[in-house]
Formats: C-alpha cells, structure tokens, sequence
C-alpha cells in the first residue's frame, strides 16, 4: 500500500513486484522457465541383455580377483611396483633438487648475458613495454607460432573425437541438448545481460593492451572466450548462432592463423637477410606500437577465443 | 647467403601454413594440396641435400631479427637435409599407398581435418630436424605428439579411442619427463640454444659443480624420449596404435614419428650434452641394456600374435630396440648403424603396412591368419612387396636389413667385450626370431590350399587384379625400390651420415 500513488498505479511499480515476490505470492520462474520433467528410466528387453551381458565381461576380466590368478597377482604387484616407483622417482627427484642453485642467487648461470638484454633492451627492440609479450612475439616468435599452432591442432583433435555430422544424429544431439535442466533461467540471464559486455571489453582491452600492461593474446582470448560461454549459457545456442556459428568459428581462425603465418614469414624473412621490414615501431608506449606485435596479439587472442567456446560447444553438443 | 639456404624455413613456413589453409577446403582439394606440399618439401629437401654435400659446411639461420642467444634459429647439415629428405619420400609413399583407405574409413567429412594433421605432423618433423633450439624443438614434439593422437583416432572404432588415449597417457608422460630435463638443463646452463647449453655443459662438467642434476636431466630426457619412441618396456601403446588405425597412419608413426623423436635424442647428445660426457656418464649403458630387452621381447611377442598387422607392430618393438642398442654401443660407429637402421626400418615398415593392407583386403578385411591364407596369390603385387618387406627385416643380401646388421656387427667388434658379445649374441637370436615370424607369416600367404575364394568371418575374400588399383601397386614398386636402393648403395649413404655426424659437432 502506498500513501502517494492510487491502488491500481501502485501495482504497476517494480516495488510491488518486489514486495510481491518478498512475501513468497509469485515466483517469476514459474511460466518463464522452461523446465521438463524427467521421465523413469526405461530399458528395453535387448539393451538390458546387452548391458548385463557386458557387466558380466567386465567383472570377470577386471574385478572378478578371487577366481582369476593371473589378474590377482597382477593387481598386487602392480600396486607394490607403482608405489615402490613414485616414491623412488621422488626421492631421486628430491635429491636432484638440493643440488639445483639457489633461488634468487644472482650468480646463477640463468643470471646470465640472454636475461640481461632482454630486461635492458627489449622496449628499445620490439618497442612493447611489457618485456614478455616483446619476448614471445618478437624475439622468440617461431616458438609462439608452433604454440598457436598446437592450439589449432588440439581443436582439430577435438573436432575428429566429438564433431557431429551425421544429420539426424546432429538433430537427436541438438534435442537431447541439456533436455533436463532448466532454460531461460531469469537470474542468470539478468546477471549475463551486465556481465557478459563487461567480460568481452575487458578481453578486448587486455588483448589490445597487450605490448603496454600484463596479459597478452592468449589471457585476453581466454576472458572473451569465457564470456561467450556465459552468454551461450544464458541465452542459449540459437541466440548467439544470429552472430557465431561454425562457419564463423572456421573463418576466424582462418584467418587469424594465416595472417599470422604470412606476417611472420615475411618478418623472418626479411630478419634473415638483414632487411629492413618497413614497420614502423612507433613510440613505446602508445596503443599504436611496437611493429607487428599488436596485430598479433589479436590474431592470437581471436584463436584463444574460439578455441575456448569451440572446446565448449563440442562437449555440450558436438557442434555449434 | 645462397637462395638455397632459406629452403628449410620454407619447408618448415609451408607445412605449417599449409595446415591452416587445409581447414577450409574440401577433401579433394585437400588432397591435392597436401600432395603438393610434399612433392614441394621433397624437391627442396633434395635440392638442399645436393648443395650441402657441395658445400661442406653446416649453417645457421636466424628465424626474425635477433641473432641467436635471443631469438629462434634454425641449423642445417648435410645429415638433417638427408634425413628430411627421406622422411618427406616416405610419407608421400605411405599417402599415396593409403589412399583408397583413407577415402573408405574415415568419415567424408573428417577428411580435410586428416590432411591437417598430416600437414602439422610434417611441419613438426621437420621442425624437430632443423632445429638449434632445445624449446622451439619440445613446442613441435607438442605438435607431433597430438597430431599422432589424432591420426590414431580419425578412424573411429573402439580399439582406436582406447588406443589413442593410451598414446596420449604415455605420450603426456614422455613430454613431462623432456620438458623437466630441459628445466633443469635450463636451470645449470642458462641457455636455450644448443651450441650455448653445450659450451656451458662442458664447463660445468669440469668444474663438477651440477654434475647430479646433469646426470639426472639426461637422464630424463633419455627416458622421456625413449617413452615416446616406444622402447622396450614402454611400447604397450604401440600394438594397439599401430595395428587398428588407417594404414598410412600406421605406417607414418611407425616409420617416421617414433623416428624423429630418436633423431632427436641423437641430436641432444651430440649437439647439446657432448657425446664424451653423455658416454662417461653410463647413461648409454641403460639405453643398450633395454635396446637389448626390446630386440628380444618384441620378437617373442611377435611370434605369439595372431594378427598380422599387430604382428608388424610388435615388429617395430624389436627393430627400436636395435636402433637404442646402436646408441647404446657410445660409439660413433654405433650411431652410424643406428641411424641407417632408422632409414632401412622406415622404407620397410611403411613397405609392410601398406603391402599388409592389400593383403587383408583380399581376405576380405579379416587380420587374422587362418583368413590370410594363400592372399599372396589373391593379391599378387601386394604378396611379392611383403615377401620383399619380410626380408629385409629378416636381414637377407641385397636388402636394407641386412646392411643396417652389417653395420651393428662391425660397430659391436669394435667395442670392449663386455658389450660386444651380448650385442653379438641378442643379434643372432634376433635374427632368428624374425625369421620364424616373417617366414611363417609368407609360407602362409603362399599356401595355395584356400587359393579358391572363400567367405571369412569379416566379408567376402576376393582376387585382386593387378590392375585394379594402379596408385597402390606403383607405391608397392617404389617403396620396394627404395629398400633396394639403401641396401644396394649402402656405402655412399654411410660415408654420409658419417660426414653429418661430424657436422655435429
């Protein structure tokens, strides 16, 4: 009840809502959420047969111990043998340890003339103000190239494993898809409609930010990649299919990963044959900077990205 | 600098890239560009040979703007441009002698992804030839590592996702043990790049300051790569890897990815530890002590097999074993044998796979040996080409095999006798088991008792023309010439990996 508003204006109000849903009367979930019921499990005669027949396979070969001597000494002595090995391995490991040098001591043979030029002249070299990006998109760029490529090979792995491309099978996957868990849930689709922006920005600003503050392309990719998840999430998969599909996933990387090898290339290249690559470095510091390096950070944080929400949606359905 | 210089960054830049522009084609583009890309790696590999062998030298290049200590460089000697040279023919002779498999058992659309495997496995093998960086190499043993994984499992079946996950828990083993022997190697040496962690080493092994932890690093390393190239007492994932997954997998991991972990190990001794220390440490000794386990072992169970492609995987158990014993001579002369052995098992196992395969397929796709029976005539090209196989890992004349035990025997009698004679004795015993296997395994093909065609459990047996499948056939000839062509000039290629072992050092 309100002393300033008539009854009819005071239950249009969020604060009678809230009041409302205070004192327990509505719940905005119910009509909201779509939420189905799970049905008992059911078997038919031929699949039970199978499955006890199978249990009955894998309790002779694997557990069935008293009845089977070979697989009762075996079990024994591998125990005996895997423990006896970890602890020898940690003992010679340990002991390895105490002869390593000190840590921190500045006479460390690490301490040496490699460490001493990056600290003194990477930003006068690559231009980054962040000495580790300079380091692994710059000086030792060949390396991070092989790295990304590892990403790109593990998402083709896990393409191969769990990519669905049978089509009725990709229409049993896409309607079995989290088929008991509660869609258009209203708190976290309100928590993602603030968050999921912020997350992508500040992925964007770590991406772009790269070569100035921590972070880089990999941590940047790895906050947008995570803000897409939220979003699929909350939303679900036929929201963000209006912007990211499989097709878009294929192409980014794509290009992502050719501009990177192409930019590269010429770059080593050019270092090869004492050329002059005519990027300019610019001056430390401005978000415009150090030659190649920006671009590449957003190669890299494009591949991150979609790797991450890729791995995501391969598990969830075996496709996007 | 000659043009002719850039030619491994090129190889290296093309098959990486190339990887990467495979992902949006389809499979038949997909195939011609990955063709492509091997007749062009192949052709500058050999040109690259040439000019070495003219030249005399090895050379470095400098991958960016920043010479060595601080940025990536890459190294090539008359050794690492052969032995591309070689990896790049045999995998373009297991490609095209698998085709018409990969074409049947992988799925349509998974095709291209295979073509990207291939592609990044090449580039990593590569990688892992020319490299001068001790962490530029453990990035690209990642990438072989999981490309294997994937060629292991595109052909999806039960047995290959079990062996697959097998590979990757022993693989991700391995690469531990490599990447903490290169910590610790870091760790007393400050120094990345091989050349560096060399002088350092030596240094330090005067001085005798870390002389527990160099042991200890080596020792990992020793083992990690040991895991991942399957010697003796850590092969249990290779028969089930090698025996059910596509025939050019088979083929490309059993001849050329264990091999470029052992070319790596072999390069870790000479470039980065120093061979003398890497002989005074003893370590040697373990690695000829299981080299001997394993020639042993995987013979026997080669016997007992009832399947004949688990049977040539088994096979590959014992000839790693021959190439650790070689290493484990700690003689130049050994490293030598072990790595002509390295060629001669390679152009024969890739050989045997593929003949392996026309063989099964004449049975209709049944493995095991009572089906097999009397196949040689059913497919004739195939029969002759694994006879021809057989004998070359059984070690007859004319052969690769025999030249590769030529040169362990000579290695052996000019060491001490405490390793001569157990080497002498397990090569004999050796020797014999493969005969019995890969004999009884060619009496059988040549049994004409079912020559009739008869219905096996799997499917129909049927005769194979030799002019049903003209691609297989020519591959069969090529890689039997191959084989012929090591063995029959073997001199010239030991006096060359004789000069490329000099370069090493």
């Amino acid at each position: 009840m309100s002393r300033l508003l008539s009854e009819q204006e005071y239950r249009k109000t969020k604060a009678f809502k809230v009041k409302r849903w205070y004192r327990g009367e509505k719940d905005p979930y119910i009509g909201r959420v779509e939420l189905r019921p799970q049905k008992p499990f059911e078997e038919d005669v031929n699949t039970q047969k199978k499955r006890i027949h199978d249990e009955a396979i894998l309790q002779r070969n694997i557990y069935d111990i008293e009845h089977n001597r070979k697989l009762m000494l075996f079990s024994k002595f591998y125990k005996v043998i895997s423990v006896l090995f970890v602890f020898t391995l940690i003992g010679i490991l340990l002991y390895m340890v105490s002869y390593l040098p000190p840590v921190g001591n500045a006479a460390n043979p690490d301490n040496n003339e490699v460490a001493t030029k990056y600290i003194e002249d990477a930003m006068k070299d690559t231009g980054a103000v962040n000495i580790v990006t300079g380091m692994i998109l710059d000086y030792r760029a060949f390396d991070t190239l092989g790295e990304s490529n590892v990403l790109f090979i593990a998402t083709c792995t896990v393409l191969i494993l769990l990519r669905v491309d049978n089509r009725s099978k990709k229409k049993e996957e896409e309607e079995n898809d989290r088929l008991y868990e509660p869609k258009n849930d209203i708190i976290l689709q309100k928590v993602a409609f603030f968050l999921v922006p912020m997350i992508i920005i500040f992925g964007i600003y770590v991406i772009l930010n790269g070569h100035l503050s921590p972070g880089g392309g990999f941590s940047g990719g790895a906050i947008i990649g995570s803000g897409l998840i939220l979003y699929v999430n909350a939303f679900g998969f036929k929201k963000i299919e209006r912007f990211f599909t499989q097709k878009t996933y294929k192409w980014i990387c794509f290009a992502a990963l050719l501009f990177y090898c192409l930019a590269k290339t010429y770059s080593f290249y050019c270092g090869a044959h004492h050329l002059e690559t005519g990027i300019p470095l610019g001056t430390p510091g401005d978000i415009l900077s150090s030659g190649l390096i920006l671009p590449l950070n957003i190669c890299v944080g494009m591949v991150v990205a979609c790797t991450m929400y890729a791995f995501y949606a391969m598990f969830r359905k075996g496709g996007f | 600098m000659d043009f002719i210089r850039n030619f491994p960054f090129f190889s290296i830049l093309l098959s990486l890239g190339s990887g990467v522009l495979t992902s949006i084609m389809n499979r038949k583009v997909a195939r011609l560009w990955n063709t492509f890309v091997l007749i062009a790696v192949t052709v500058m590999s050999a040109v690259l040979f040439v000019y070495m062998l003219g030249v005399g030298e090895p050379y470095t290049f400098m991958m960016g703007h920043f010479p060595a200590p601080w940025g990536n460089e890459i190294r090539a000697g008359v050794l690492e441009a052969g032995m591309a040279l070689f990896f790049c023919v045999v995998m373009l002779l297991s490609m095209k002698g698998g085709e018409e498999h990969i074409d049947r058992e992988i799925e349509d659309t998974k095709i291209n992804l295979y073509y990207i495997m291939i592609n990044l496995l090449l580039s990593s093998l590569l990688a892992l030839i020319y490299t001068n960086d001790l962490f530029t190499a453990y990035v690209f043993v990642e990438i072989n590592t999981i490309s294997a994984c994937g060629l292991i499992m595109i052909r999806q079946s039960g047995r290959t996702i079990e062996a697959a996950t097998r590979y990757m828990i022993m693989s991700s083993l391995g690469s531990g043990l490599l990447l903490m022997g290169l910590c610790v190697l870091y760790d007393i040496t400050g120094h990345l790049l091989m050349s560096n962690i060399k002088e350092s080493i030596a240094y330090v092994y005067a001085q005798g300051t870390y002389n527990i932890p160099l042991v200890a690093s080596i020792g990992m390393v020793c083992v990690g790569l040991a895991i991942k190239s399957a010697l003796y007492p850590f092969h249990t994932w290779l028969p089930d890897a090698y025996g059910y997954s596509t025939v050019s997998s088979a083929a490309i991991l059993s001849s050329l990815v264990s091999k470029g972990y052992i070319f790596l190990l072999i390069k870790i001794f000479f470039r980065v530890v120093g061979f003398d220390i890497i002989v005074d440490t003893k370590i040697v000794n373990i690695l000829f002590v299981f080299g001997l386990l394993g020639m042993i072992m995987g013979s026997v169970n080669a016997i007992m097999e009832n399947d004949i492609r688990r049977m040539v995987a088994f096979s590959s158990v014992a000839q790693i074993g021959y190439i650790y014993m070689g290493l484990g001579l700690g003689t130049t002369f050994g490293i030598t044998a072990s790595i002509f052995h390295i060629l001669s098992h390679a152009s024969t196992k890739s050989l045997l796979f593929v003949a392996a395969a026309g063989l099964t397929d004449a049975s209709g796709g049944s493995k095991r040996f009572e089906d097999l029976t009397g196949s040689g005539y059913r497919n004739p090209m195939a029969g002759i080409a694994f006879t021809m196989g057989a004998c070359s890992m059984v070690g007859i004349p004319l052969f690769s095999g025999f030249i590769s035990k030529v040169l362990f025997a000579e290695a052996a009698v000019q060491n001490s006798l405490s390793k001569m004679l157990p080497t002498l004795i397990c090569l004999a015993i050796s020797t014999v088991l493969n005969a019995i296997y890969f004999m009884k395994t060619v009496i059988r093909l040549y049994t004409p008792k079912s020559r009739k065609v008869k219905k096996t459990e799997a499917g129909e047996a049927a005769i194979v023309s030799f002019r049903e499948h003209p691609l297989y056939n020519f591959t069969l000839i090529l890689m039997i010439a191959l084989n012929m062509l090591l063995g029959c000039c073997s001199q010239p290629i030991a006096d060359w990996i004789i000069s490329g072992i000099n370069m090493f050092g």
